[in-house]
């Protein structure tokens, strides 16, 4: 168990494969396919010999839409994350591997289950990042259908969690002992299932969390052993770690007990030059003109195909309506005030004279968070962990195989060149890898008691 | 269509993977292998298996826990022998009682894709209380259940038809990824719920999972393979069983018939039946609806002979799998190929449907030129 008081701070890496979504490329003839598994397998491979943490799987339970349709422009379809990470657990040694699941629109039993296997077959590789829905429209493809009030998703999640991990600690020890049922009884999670996977040699998956409202820390500072987070800036990234800290303290819980990890996107050139152009072509692809038009379509909540990508903005005004969620997740502070974002968008393009498309490459987001040389991105990174405002990256690619290449190939030797990344695994589970403390023997106390 | 129009005479055999064996005492005996929990000894037995020349390998599962105590959940399994197997056939049993539709459908196409093209699904029903009770339900009523069970597999066949095979056109020209009129609503609508659909996953490669259901599920119209049973008390008597219950199964509709046989076989040192008297000792075997043979692999091959006119295939359940599997794949497997009486897999059988000469199904949203069910 590598000890971090011991070697300095570490770098912790992992690739969040979101599968679907407009910063993957798939317009350039050299990108891979997106749908099938010997993409992964090269994919996982890749980051094995680059001695990363963990590969995570995204997942959203409906296939996005736009105004009806599903939506024609990004990559879409991808696996079920716990039979594509089984099947990738069979190819690898080392590499922890992460399953995107829904707290909402899944049986905790159920789920429990099936990621203790994924944990037990990879030899205790396995990580579940939580995450809940409270839409309706995802419901529609599901038994009960927009079941959860959206105030009372991480109340629901927190209870699953709790669950899954009696479920995990009481799981059967073998030799024909029958384990002991977990009976829950609330109004968010009604169960009697008893545990049918022993535990695998990390206990227990690893547990992701990426909400970043005050119910998704909350449920990050009281059982997550990771979280993913969206403040990857460095004033913003600390201030995150220092609000969680605190957060952790209230739940009796040590800094080092959870680690940070936040999404990023990196593109890599010899010079920073060429990083730079590297990352204006990135852009210009996420950004082409249809995704644009599609972008304004989704706040305008109207045909805008007659518009100009490259002209001025539309002179029509947007449906009165709120954002639907049909092209996936919207962020929190982008459900309400559509009119006034769209106001403000408007104000934007007037003062400088933004064309459709331009404006979109300023205000959707996605810019890559670092951009530059081998040894720029290294430095960048040792001043992020040096001073614990995070504890790594999480990385999502644009570009399969060859953003993530760029990576194990050039960022990672500079990384060990300055002492902040490891030179093999020092462990064999996904928890040994992101140098957590053991767990608390809550299994054996249980047996006991 | 006529029975001897379906069967070539030829049998495709199949073995159930799961734990020690049939046998409620299997797990219990030296030298048991533990297929359910080690990922090794799960690897070494389907490998042998693949090897053999088996079509498919089962996984048996439910919610609760097994005697042994403990079971990696079954497409968990499946999925992570995909990458180990080359040729075999892998069919995880996937509850419809206990289990969310979307999700089973999800997981078995993208099983598909790990495998390309040998999943199967071994249809599942779990519902007495203890099972139930792991979604926090109590059990279903006859009419409920078996609705479920049609409405479950219905549903998972409207989804793995959701994309047409030709939906991702990643037309740089247009800025177009898909075709989305070639990706589809389903809107479907059962009894106890509802799927809008599509499908998160693209099309199997197979284009619909292989399914696999026991005749007494009442779905032999919507299975691509029927599983029938054959217990009975008297010498002899178990092939007329088979034979007049496959006959119902294909007046009903089922495109194929397995026989579900469990086998207790000698071995060198060893008879069946000392054997099974030991693990009988230790805990009888109880009845259950299959067929059941114990004896040599040369009678064996002779029972087999028998029912070949009957059936298309038989699905194995070895009472130990550590020591019947060994029989099955070294000595009758290779007497019926011998004898023309097996077919194995072969170097121009991609995918399983390939294997049970089972046709690629047309895609049920084919040609319809534009998204009619979201319309």
């Amino acid at each position: 168990m590598p000890d971090h008081n011991q070697h300095g701070p570490h770098v912790h890496l992992g690739v969040f494969f979101t599968g679907v979504g407009p910063q993957l490329i798939w317009s350039d003839p050299s990108c891979a396919s997106h749908h099938e598994i010997d993409t992964f397998v090269e994919v996982v491979q890749l980051l094995e010999r680059g001695l990363f943490d963990a590969f995570f799987l995204g997942e959203g339970l409906r296939v996005r839409e736009n105004r009806g349709k599903v939506f024609d422009l990004d990559v879409s379809g991808r696996p079920d994350a716990i039979t594509q990470l089984a099947a990738l657990a069979a190819v690898t040694e080392r590499i922890g591997l992460v399953a995107t699941q829904n707290a909402t629109y899944n049986y905790p039993a159920d789920l429990a289950r099936r990621l203790a296997s994924l944990d037990l077959i990879s030899g205790g590789r396995a990580g579940w990042n939580i995450v809940t829905t409270d839409n309706a429209w995802t419901g529609e493809n599901f038994r009960h259908g927009g079941w959860l009030p959206h105030e009372r998703r991480y109340e629901r999640a927190t209870q699953f969690v709790e669950a899954a991990k009696e479920l995990w600690d009481g799981g059967p020890t073998g030799g024909g002992a029958t384990a002991r049922p977990v009976d829950i009884r609330t109004d968010l999670v009604s169960f009697r299932a008893a545990p049918t996977v022993p535990p695998s040699p990390q206990g227990r998956p690893v547990l992701f969390q990426a909400g970043d409202s005050d119910g998704g820390r909350e449920l990050a500072a009281r059982h997550a052993d990771v979280v993913f987070s969206r403040h990857r800036e460095y004033d913003e990234a600390l201030a995150y770690a220092t609000d969680l800290r605190a957060r952790l303290a209230r739940y009796g819980r040590q800094p080092d007990e959870v680690r940070i990890l936040p999404g990023a996107s990196v593109v890599v050139g010899d010079t920073q030059e060429e990083a730079a152009e590297k990352a204006r072509w990135v852009r210009s692809e996420q950004v082409n003109g249809p995704r644009a038009l599609a972008y304004l379509e989704q706040y305008w909540g109207r045909d805008l195909s007659a518009y100009d990508p490259d002209g001025p903005l539309p002179d029509i005004e947007p449906s009165a309506d709120e954002l639907d969620p049909s092209r996936g997740t919207i962020a929190i502070e982008r459900r309400s005030g559509k009119l006034q974002l769209i106001q403000g968008w408007r104000d934007l393009a007037a003062e400088r004279g933004l064309s459709i498309r331009q404006l979109v490459l300023e205000v959707s987001g996605g810019h890559a968070t670092f951009t530059g040389t081998p040894g720029q991105i290294a430095d960048s990174w040792a001043h992020y962990v040096r001073t614990r405002a995070v504890d790594g990256f999480n990385i999502t690619p644009h570009l399969l195989p060859w953003s993530l290449a760029d990576i194990v190939d050039k960022v990672v030797p500079a990384l060990q060149d300055r002492g902040i990344y490891r030179t093999e695994y020092e462990g064999s589970t996904l928890r040994e890898h992101l140098a957590l403390p053991p767990l608390r023997p809550a299994a054996a106390s249980r047996k006991a008691s | 269509m006529g029975r001897d129009a379906m069967t070539t005479g030829r049998l495709v055999l199949a073995v159930e993977a799961d734990g020690a064996g049939a046998h409620p005492a299997a797990w219990r005996d030296p030298g048991a292998s533990e297929t359910a929990l080690d990922p090794r000894s799960i690897k070494e037995t389907v490998t042998v298996a693949d090897r053999a020349g088996f079509a498919f390998a089962g996984f048996g599962d439910g919610p609760v826990p097994p005697p042994a105590g403990g079971r990696i959940e079954a497409g968990v399994r499946a999925a992570y022998l995909s990458q180990l197997t080359r040729r075999i056939g892998l069919a995880p049993a996937l509850h419809v009682t206990t289990t969310e539709p979307f999700h089973v459908a999800t997981q078995l196409a993208s099983l598909d894709h790990a495998s390309h093209g040998r999943a199967a699904w071994l249809v599942g029903a779990a519902n007495d209380g203890p099972a139930r009770a792991t979604i926090g339900a109590a059990p279903l009523d006859d009419v409920a259940r078996s609705q479920e069970v049609r409405d479950v597999i219905d549903v998972a066949r409207a989804l793995w038809d959701s994309w047409e095979d030709d939906a991702v056109i990643r037309d740089v020209v247009s800025g177009r990824f898909l075709d989305n009129d070639k990706v589809h609503h389903i809107r479907f609508e059962g009894a106890s719920f509802s799927v809008v659909g599509p499908l998160i996953t693209p099309r199997p490669p197979q284009g619909q999972v292989v399914v696999i259901a026991a005749d007494s599920l009442g779905v032999a119209d919507r299975a691509d393979i029927t599983l029938v049973g054959g217990f009975s008390a008297l010498a002899g008597h178990s092939q007329r069983v088979i034979a007049r219950r496959a006959e119902r199964a294909r007046e009903a509709g089922s495109p194929l018939v397995f026989a579900e046989l469990e086998v207790a076989l000698d071995r060198p040192g060893e008879r069946a039946d000392g054997r099974l008297a030991r693990l009988n000792s230790q805990e009888p075997w109880p009845i259950t609806d299959r067929a059941r043979f114990s004896g040599s692999a040369g009678a064996l091959t002779e029972f087999l002979a028998e029912l070949a006119p009957h059936v298309d295939g038989v699905l194995f359940y070895p009472a130990q799998t550590a020591a019947d599997l060994p029989v099955l794949a070294d000595e009758v497997l290779p007497a019926l190929t011998a004898g023309d009486l097996a077919r194995v897999p072969g170097p121009d059988d991609a995918m399983l449907r390939d294997v049970l000469g089972l046709p690629r199904p047309v895609n049920r949203f084919a040609h319809l030129g534009r998204n009619t069910a979201s319309a």
